[in-house]
């Protein structure tokens, strides 16, 4: 579990660019045409949602658009109140974020600094945690929540995918903190430092690059989460982006382009986000994977 | 596990009062995981409708759940996902890190290695649910993207209602699912395979091994940690798949593809048989325990394996 930090980064750049052989361009055209049949699927989206439903009964699928047609997005933009959905997803994923790091910050303290005892079924049991199907708490959790008045509040969701991240960023981290250089510890009590302000201010600053790829991750991870919000959240006014889109699916006032225009605008943000976030992204995906 | 062990030049590093630190997440764990975890197994052995309270019914929704022959099929569907969540991705996966890492990386740039690893990996980003609308959209019966290109190709015979018809559903459904499970693999192993020391494959080459002979003598087994990691996640993310059969079918038609999160959510809230979707969701629950212990399992006897050789 050691290598949990182990940060791949850099091209696999090496000097022997030499003779490129006949095998090597074909496995280049292979490689490319994989990867054209992958993002096929988003050019057919992003084409057609700026169509109009004429323009698309004449021209098909595969034409571009005759002319640049907006309505299509601009209805369902208004349908579904986008700027509102984006907001709920926006917060809820933001606050889960900050706040599961937090938990997964003190628990990991105590477990991969403070070595408290019994740490590894507790470290099964966080494990445990973020590996069940959702479907197992998802009735209870809906009683307790109608009970206490938060069912269709978007903090039924946030107290939800608080616990359900930093049970995996506790689990991550807990190795991370277990190999903290012990020195600096050290250093940080004989200077007076209680156990408060050493995790605040040393081994937190320390290991913000890790604290950043799992703010980023849970971010994500939130924002794409469906079954809990879709179940939790029933009133419009409180969807997120997946549950807004998903469930206007079929709905009979939505043509061809405006289904793909709905597509378009949903996968836009998590684009986007891939975008800003592309080199933390691939450094974590990585340092995940590596026990 | 005596606490003298890790004894420290700093008396209070090897405290217990760390204790406190865990109070927030332990009592939230409890709260949020494990009191619905043991409400719902409780839950699984009951009548309950979701209005007059639960009546213990002892071992009836199981009884029931033996004989319930789509309980079966929505597992038979899983091995289906897993199929296309994790061999099919897996194992095209390998071959297209491999190509990428290999070949263009070496002989093309690291740079159009690096761009062609992001396109793999961009179905990945999006909401499962989202992923699923998009292929959802081009595979739409009337005028539908692929309908259209088979009849422009001159294979309109086989155009069909894909999503719709039982015979093609559960096939559509795979595609969906490796489309978007496709470039996990790929950026794994992708940087599992830096790792290894090329130095090792130069000598390989001078020996004469051709390429098939090193990637399978030294290539696979220097990955097989992150082959394992990701045939685990994999495989609980096969099991739990819900959002996809959510978006695009609906377990239809005619229950060709439930799975078993979707049929205890039905079970929950659209039959009202909270008791049996109890049952469903704890038996998921059982397998997905079994299974990853299981490859843990298998995984420390790989590597003990190793370390003898």
């Amino acid at each position: 579990m050691s290598a949990t930090t182990a940060i791949v980064t850099g091209s696999p750049e090496r000097r022997n660019r030499k003779r490129r052989t006949v095998s090597d361009w074909i496995v280049l055209a292979g490689v490319i045409a994989l990867a054209i049949v992958v993002v096929f699927p988003f050019l057919v989206i992003l084409i057609n949602a700026f169509k109009s439903p004429e323009d698309y009964a004449t021209g098909g699928p595969l034409q571009l658009p005759a002319s640049i047609y907006l309505d299509g997005i601009a209805a369902f933009w208004e349908r579904v109140n986008f700027p509102e959905k984006l907001w709920n997803s926006f917060f809820i994923s933001g606050v889960v974020a900050v706040l599961a790091v937090v938990v997964s910050v003190l628990n990991a303290y105590a477990i991969g600094i403070g070595r408290v005892r019994g740490r590894i079924p507790l470290i099964l049991v966080f494990l445990l945690a973020n590996m069940l199907p959702q479907e197992v708490l998802l009735y209870p959790l809906y009683t307790i929540f109608r009970s206490i008045g938060l069912y269709d509040s978007v903090w039924s969701v946030i107290i939800t995918f608080v616990v359900i991240q930093s049970a995996f960023g506790t689990y991550l981290l807990a190795s991370v903190f277990g190999t903290f250089p012990k020195e600096i510890i050290e250093a940080a009590a004989l200077d007076g430092a209680g156990r408060w302000r050493t995790l605040w201010q040393v081994i937190v600053p320390v290991s913000r690059p890790t604290l950043g790829v799992l703010m980023v991750f849970f971010f994500i991870w939130t924002w794409n989460e469906f079954l809990i919000p879709l179940t939790f959240l029933i009133s419009n006014a409180n969807q997120t982006v997946p549950v807004a889109i998903s469930v206007l699916q079929g709905d009979r006032l939505m043509d061809v382009t405006t289904t793909s225009a709905s597509a378009l605008l949903g996968l836009l943000p998590t684009l986007i986000f891939f975008l800003i976030f592309q080199r933390t992204l691939s450094r974590g995906i990585t340092a995940g994977a590596v026990k | 596990m005596s606490t003298a062990r890790n004894g420290s030049l700093v008396p209070f590093l090897s405290g217990r009062s760390y204790w406190w630190y865990l109070l927030p997440g332990a009592a939230l764990l409890t709260l949020i995981i494990l009191v619905p975890l043991g409400w719902n197994i409780f839950l699984s052995f009951t009548d309950y409708r979701g209005i007059v309270a639960p009546r213990f019914t002892g071992l009836d929704n199981w009884i029931a759940l033996a004989g319930d022959e789509r309980f079966w099929l929505s597992f038979r569907n899983s091995v289906a996902m897993i199929l296309a969540m994790v061999i099919a991705p897996t194992a095209l996966g390998l071959v297209i890190a491999a190509a990428l890492f290999d070949v263009v990386g070496r002989k093309f740039g690291g740079r159009l290695a690096s761009f062609l690893r992001a396109t793999y990996y961009l179905p990945q980003i999006l909401p499962s649910v989202i992923a699923a609308i998009v292929i959802g959209w081009i595979l739409r019966p009337e005028n539908g993207a692929l309908n259209t290109i088979l009849e422009a190709v001159g294979l309109g015979q086989l155009a069909g209602n894909w999503l719709g018809s039982p015979d093609t559903a559960l096939g559509s459904m795979m595609v969906v699912l490796v489309w978007i499970q496709i470039g996990y693999p790929v950026v794994i192993f992708m940087a599992a395979l830096q790792r290894v020391d090329p130095e090792l494959y130069e000598a390989a080459e001078i020996d004469g091994a051709g390429w098939f002979r090193r990637f399978a003598a030294i290539t696979m087994p220097m990955i097989r940690p992150e082959m394992f990691v990701v045939a685990l996640t994999c495989t609980i993310a096969a099991l739990k798949v819900f959002g996809p059969v959510y978006a695009l079918t609906g377990g239809g038609p005619n229950f060709a593809t439930i799975v078993p999160s979707y049929y205890s959510y039905s079970q929950f809230f659209q039959s009202q048989q909270v008791g049996y979707g109890a049952a469903i969701a704890t038996a998921l629950t059982v397998v997905i325990m079994i299974v990853s212990v299981v490859f843990v399992w298998a995984q420390n006897r790989a590597e003990k394996k190793e370390t003898e050789r």
